[in-house]
């Protein structure tokens, strides 16, 4: 390691990682004649934004994986955190059994679980709207969230609980009051991880959403198809925009995504 | 605690408070593998509303299906490579940025970009690059027209580079976290009995991340084993099914062709096969867990 300076292997790995959005973001700026051209671009223009944000009911397709992921993120930390409490604080039986399955369940592959799920969804209605990806979604971010949540409860000094209890505060009573708001920031971690999960997730949507208006972004931009030749710039164009909120996100809360991220593998 | 009834009152609340996760895990994780096992022992096609029982007579039809061998050797060799690129790649980056110097913030920040966009967009922005006649490779290398993701034998390799691209900066910092939970005090004794820096990682710095380097690579290669999102995105699987995998062969099957029965048949495997790496990386880490 010493013989190679540290900043040409800085250089060299941010190249990498960063060379080809940085391509991406130059190819959404490049004017239409220009992209065949090799090399940087001569001139610079917006167009490419103002055709996807215009012409193409893109924005209805970011509002739907808004909703999407935000509908997800609020059903998993409501289901999880419960869980996760009684987990890390409370004495019953099947503890460690409940968890091995949420580990075993996050190992699933989606593959394996579209068939029973489409025909379920179709059974029941759900078939192509939105609420039918909450349910899969808020499903398969669940072990995430149980561990993640059930190690900041850990966190906790079992004092608190007990004083609680002491108090008068019956076990639920304690959760809501006490210890919920002293894990408002791993409920917030845990949160954008999950709202990323949904963010991105593709087999899902594409196989359980058929009318273009409910399509969210990943299956959106996979289709993403011009008139005549490829739309380079306009998919370019579009994934900016898709990525825009998560990488804002990311730069902004990258301690938390971080100590988040190792946390739920390192304890698994 | 406080006694009986006390206790049996907290059990009967935790119960309470584990039940919705417990049902949500059972009736939309558990349950749709079973129905899916109990599916792929029909022959199902969804358009003609057929449906009849058939026993193993899918999975008999699997062991001649070449396609579906072929797929089977596309995600084995996917696994293989683009998960053991990703640790010798995510191993300098994750003891670079263990180290204190100016810019180490902005790798770190730099590095998780690649991890947030979704993979679709990962798949589109290198697909752009791969193109063959304006993409910024073939750019790079004047004179050779190479068709990236239209040569057999050449676009499951650069199927693999999207996703190491991908996924490195997740395992550099999976091992990153294990480098910082070696005691600085071995290094400093390490330093004290003169070895040099290479026989430090030989002999202090791999062994104590084993645990971390086995769970990264245990999460990486389930993960790798499902690939669907980017192949879909670069070639659905072509040129000539080369860059078709197991998720890729088990969707089209289902959604391209309604074959209900197959499709899940081919999905159950991926599943066992998961299931059976799964076991196989927990035995190993069971083991390095005693000899800690």
């Amino acid at each position: 390691m010493r013989s190679v300076p540290t900043w040409l292997l800085t250089a060299a790995l941010l190249t990498f990682f960063l060379g080809p959005f940085v391509w991406q973001v130059l190819t959404s700026l490049r004017p239409e004649a220009e992209l065949t051209a090799p090399g940087l671009p001569r001139a610079l223009t917006l167009e490419a934004y103002r055709s996807v944000l215009g012409g193409r009911p893109f924005l209805h397709v970011v509002l739907n994986s808004l909703v999407v992921a935000t509908a997800t993120t609020i059903s998993c930390l409501a289901v999880g955190a419960s869980a996760a409490f009684a987990l890390a604080k409370l004495r019953f039986p099947g503890r460690s059994l409940l968890l091995g399955a949420a580990l075993a369940v996050s190992m699933f592959p989606p593959i394996a679980t579209v068939s029973p799920l489409y025909l379920a969804l179709r059974a029941v209605g759900l078939r192509d709207t939105l609420g039918g990806l909450v349910v899969p979604y808020a499903t398969f971010a669940l072990p995430l969230t149980l561990w993640l949540l059930t190690s900041y409860f850990r966190q906790l000094p079992d004092e608190l609980y007990r004083a609680a209890r002491v108090d008068g505060c019956t076990p639920f009573q304690a959760f809501r009051r006490v210890l919920l708001p002293l894990v408002l920031p791993g409920l917030a971690t845990t949160g954008i991880l999950v709202f990323i999960f949904s963010w991105n997730e593709f087999l899902y949507a594409l196989t359980f959403i058929s009318s273009p208006g409910k399509r969210t972004i990943p299956v959106a931009i996979s289709l993403f198809a011009g008139e005549h030749a490829e739309p380079f710039a306009e998919i370019a164009a579009a994934s900016i925009l898709a990525t825009l909120p998560l990488v804002v996100l990311t730069v902004l809360f990258q301690r938390r995504i971080v100590s988040g991220l190792t946390a739920g593998a390192v304890k698994g | 605690m406080t006694g009986q009834d006390a206790s049996r009152a907290e059990r009967l609340q935790a119960a309470f408070l584990v039940a919705p996760a417990v049902l949500v895990l059972a009736a939309v994780a558990l349950f749709p593998i079973l129905a899916a096992v109990w599916l792929s022992l029909h022959r199902s096609i969804l358009v003609f509303g057929e449906e009849r029982f058939i026993g193993v007579e899918n999975y008999a039809f699997l062991l001649r299906d070449t396609r579906f061998l072929t797929a089977l050797g596309n995600t084995a060799y996917f696994t293989l490579v683009a998960v053991t690129v990703e640790l010798l790649l995510a191993m300098p980056l994750a003891l670079l940025m263990n180290r204190a110097f100016p810019g180490r913030g902005l790798l770190r920040a730099s590095v998780l970009i690649p991890w947030a966009i979704p993979t679709v967009v990962a798949a589109k922005l290198w697909a752009w690059m791969y193109n063959p006649d304006f993409g910024l490779l073939n750019q790079l290398w004047p004179g050779r027209d190479v068709n990236w993701l239209g040569t057999p034998g050449l676009a499951l390799h650069a199927a693999i580079l999207v996703d190491v691209w991908k996924t490195t900066p997740f395992v550099a910092l999976l091992l990153l976290a294990g480098l910082q939970g070696i005691p600085q005090d071995l290094y400093k004794a390490a330093r004290v009995d003169g070895a040099g820096p290479w026989r430090v990682f030989w002999r202090i710095t791999l062994p104590l991340l084993s645990p971390a380097l086995l769970i990264a690579l245990l999460f990486r290669t389930l993960d790798a084993f499902r690939v669907f999102d980017a192949i879909y995105v670069l070639t659905e699987g072509g040129p000539a099914n080369t860059t078709e995998t197991l998720s890729i062969y088990a969707y089209k099957t289902l959604m391209r062709s309604g074959n209900f029965g197959y499709g899940s048949t081919l999905s159950v495997v991926t599943f066992l096969c998961v299931v059976l790496l799964a076991l196989g990386y927990l035995r190993l880490l069971g083991r390095s867990g005693v000899t800690r």
